[in-house]
């Protein structure tokens, strides 16, 4: 059994109340945190867990904490990033839902340590009845005197609130959020000025994952360095993974970063296998916007070496045989699926979502999911196939926020390792129109659907 | 209809100003549209916006930029039940253009359409953070998830049931 250090009270009846959760030791870190701690402890112990941040960049959360400007007299501001919506993603989803007072802990605890007062949950809009359910774990909090003024007799004063977003993938980005909040479009901002500096209302903010902030309570509980030991390398602690497409037992899964992706596929532990007997297709193992990998090059990196869930082992071979831990987003193709159609249902993705600020990315997404829709409809030419390859060279560095980025990315990496099945849409145009499926032509056919 | 919010609503719009420090009442712009989309008959009218800018202080073109931005607010009436049907990769690897087909089908329209009766509408929407318990639409505040035909059969039954 792996080891869990977020999940390990999940499965106890009730734990989403206040009652249940102090009774099984809730709230006892953020008792050591503030009552025998200073804030710098709190953070050097962050640091020292080698905590990276769970919303997808992966940088070293105590470090990000030390960046935080405090000049005197201006309020400072936690914002917990609640948005999720790259797609494959909805482990912070699991934690507000089934454990709202450990996502309330991690944030009194790390409000104490960045000295903020005043904290936002920033929840993506669809997650509509996800509010209610935190407000009610607040007002308990507050009752039992962990928010509010003084608290525990600690002079500590902290209030924490609830903003949902309105359906913006743009706004899990750090400062289109902060811009939200303000009550504005999600347009994104140029950095610098960093928020750490310039963020929330022009002051100092830090902004964080959901499971990042979460992670702390158990940091502060166990101590950095007990934390640290738990996976490896540079991939220390556990990550929820969020699972899903042609699996057994699609859901959320705790792992302890030493695992084989092998093992978390296939074992009935975690993912249970593929359905149907199906073989393994592809993989996308970090949310969207991450490459997607081959079958092979998904179990094994090109060196021949097993690939493990860390962040080292997925990036291994970096973009042309690799991929990336991302947001823990791990989205599996059976021998069925068409990965012509997938992209093209991710470029779809990214020119909604595209705040429309710059020209490469507005432009650009547009573009490839044009040329991918007609390739998918066997109206495709084998020219378009090198188009798409330069259209998303244009947009890779060129935008002022990484979604430029997050939308180039899988359409390179699905023409990197399928190409084949590209040319084969081109040059079969009719049983392109006629089938969802690509190239695995042993698949049995899927009812055919209207061309979207 | 005029418009123009209860006493508990004003209530809760003053409430939810309270969450900012003084002066950022402008914050309060995105839950104030959803509460008020949900008690102006599910959409936003241009008369709508402008009573929001006139609570909150703010001029009409800031409520119109926002309202345009974000794709839960609607610029035009829907029906009683909106079916979000998210046809994202992860969904669609799950099998939801069949599900999609299906509503089609049995509704009798097109995605982006009404029904005539006013009682449904149909949308295709983006990712929803339900990928692992795909297929899924979102039915008002709550998900709707591991859709079959049976299902769906089952959801549209309900909700005209609710209606009569
Ligand atoms: C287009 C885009 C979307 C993002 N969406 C999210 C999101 O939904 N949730 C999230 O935590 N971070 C998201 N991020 C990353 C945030 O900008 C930021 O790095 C993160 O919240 C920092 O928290 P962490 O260090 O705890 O991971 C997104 C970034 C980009 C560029
Ligand atoms: S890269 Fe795209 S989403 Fe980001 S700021 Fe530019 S247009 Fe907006
Ligand atoms: S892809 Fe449909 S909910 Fe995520």
């Amino acid at each position: 059994m792996g080891r869990k250090l977020l999940l390990d009270k999940a499965h106890i009846e009730g734990i989403r109340y206040y009652d249940v959760y102090r009774k099984n030791g809730g709230y006892a870190a953020a008792e050591k945190a503030l009552k025998s701690m200073s804030a710098d402890q709190v953070i050097e112990e962050v640091k020292k867990s080698g905590l990276r941040g769970r919303g997808g960049a992966g940088f070293p959360t105590g470090l990000k904490w030390s960046f935080l400007a405090k000049p005197e007299g201006v309020p400072r501001y936690l914002v917990c990033n609640a948005d999720e919506s790259e797609p494959g993603t909805f482990k912070d989803r699991y934690l507000m839902e089934f454990l709202p007072h450990l996502l309330i802990e991690g944030l009194l605890i790390s409000s104490f340590a960045l000295g903020a007062n005043r904290t936002y949950i920033y929840i993506r809009g669809e997650y509509a009845w996800i509010p209610d359910i935190l407000e009610e774990a607040i007002a308990d909090a507050h009752k039992n005197g962990w928010l509010g003024k003084n608290i525990q007799g600690t002079g500590f004063d902290l209030d924490i609130y609830v903003q949902r977003g309105a359906g913006a993938y743009i706004c899990g980005e750090e400062t289109a959020l902060i811009e939200s909040l303000e009550g504005k479009r999600g347009n994104p901002r140029i950095k610098p000025p960093f928020p750490a500096v310039k963020g929330l209302w022009q002051c100092p903010t830090v902004v964080n994952n959901v499971e990042t902030l979460a992670a702390v309570v158990p940091i502060i509980n166990i101590g950095g360095d007990e934390y640290s030991k738990y996976g490896t390398g540079k991939s220390t602690g556990t990550k929820l993974i969020s699972a899903c497409g042609n699996l057994n037992k699609p859901g959320v899964y705790e792992i302890d970063m030493n695992i084989s992706v092998e093992e978390f596929i296939y074992s009935d532990e975690y993912c249970g296998g593929i359905p149907n007997g199906k073989r393994l297709k592809a993989c996308i193992p970090g949310g969207s916007s991450v490459p997607i990998l081959p079958a092979n090059l998904l179990l094994t990196t090109a060196k021949g070496e097993p690939r493990m869930m860390t962040y080292e082992s997925l990036n291994d071979g970096g973009f042309a045989t690799g991929s990336m831990m991302g947001s823990g987003g791990f989205i599996v193709l059976d021998e069925d699926q068409c990965v012509v159609r997938h992209t093209m249902s991710l470029a779809r993705f990214y020119h909604h979502e595209s705040c429309g600020q710059c020209s490469p990315c507005r432009e650009g997404t547009g573009w490839m999911k044009k040329v991918l829709l007609n390739i998918e409809n066997g109206k495709g030419k084998m020219s378009d196939i090198d188009l798409l390859w330069d259209i998303q060279r244009k947009i890779e560095g060129n935008t002022i926020c990484p979604l430029g980025d997050a939308a180039a990315w899988p359409v390179a990496a699905a023409i990197r390792h399928f190409r084949d099945e590209f040319e084969w849409h081109v040059a079969n145009p009719d049983e392109a129109l006629k089938r969802n499926f690509g190239l695995a032509h042993y698949a049995d056919p899927l009812p055919v659907v209207a061309a979207v | 209809m005029a418009v123009q919010f209860s006493e508990e609503k004003l209530n809760k719009v003053k409430e939810i100003i309270a969450r900012y420090p003084e002066g950022k009442q402008k914050s309060a712009l995105i839950p104030v549209l959803h509460l008020a989309q949900e008690s102006f008959g599910g959409w936003l009218s241009s008369e709508t916006m402008d009573y929001v800018a006139s609570l909150l202080q703010i001029t009409p073109i800031e409520v119109y930029e926002v309202a345009t931005f974000y794709s839960m607010y609607n610029l035009k009436p829907v029906g009683k039940y909106l079916f979000e049907v998210c046809h994202t990769g992860p969904c669609m690897v799950s099998g939801s253009d069949n599900i999609i087909a299906y509503i089609k089908e049995k509704l009798g329209i097109d995605v982006g359409e009404t029904t005539a009766d006013g009682l449904f509408t149909l949308k295709t929407v983006e990712c929803l953070g339900a990928c692992g318990y795909a297929p899924m639409m979102q039915l008002g505040k709550f998900f709707k998830e591991h859709l079959t035909r049976e299902k769906v059969d089952q959801i549209i039954a309900e909700c005209r049931a609710q209606a009569n």
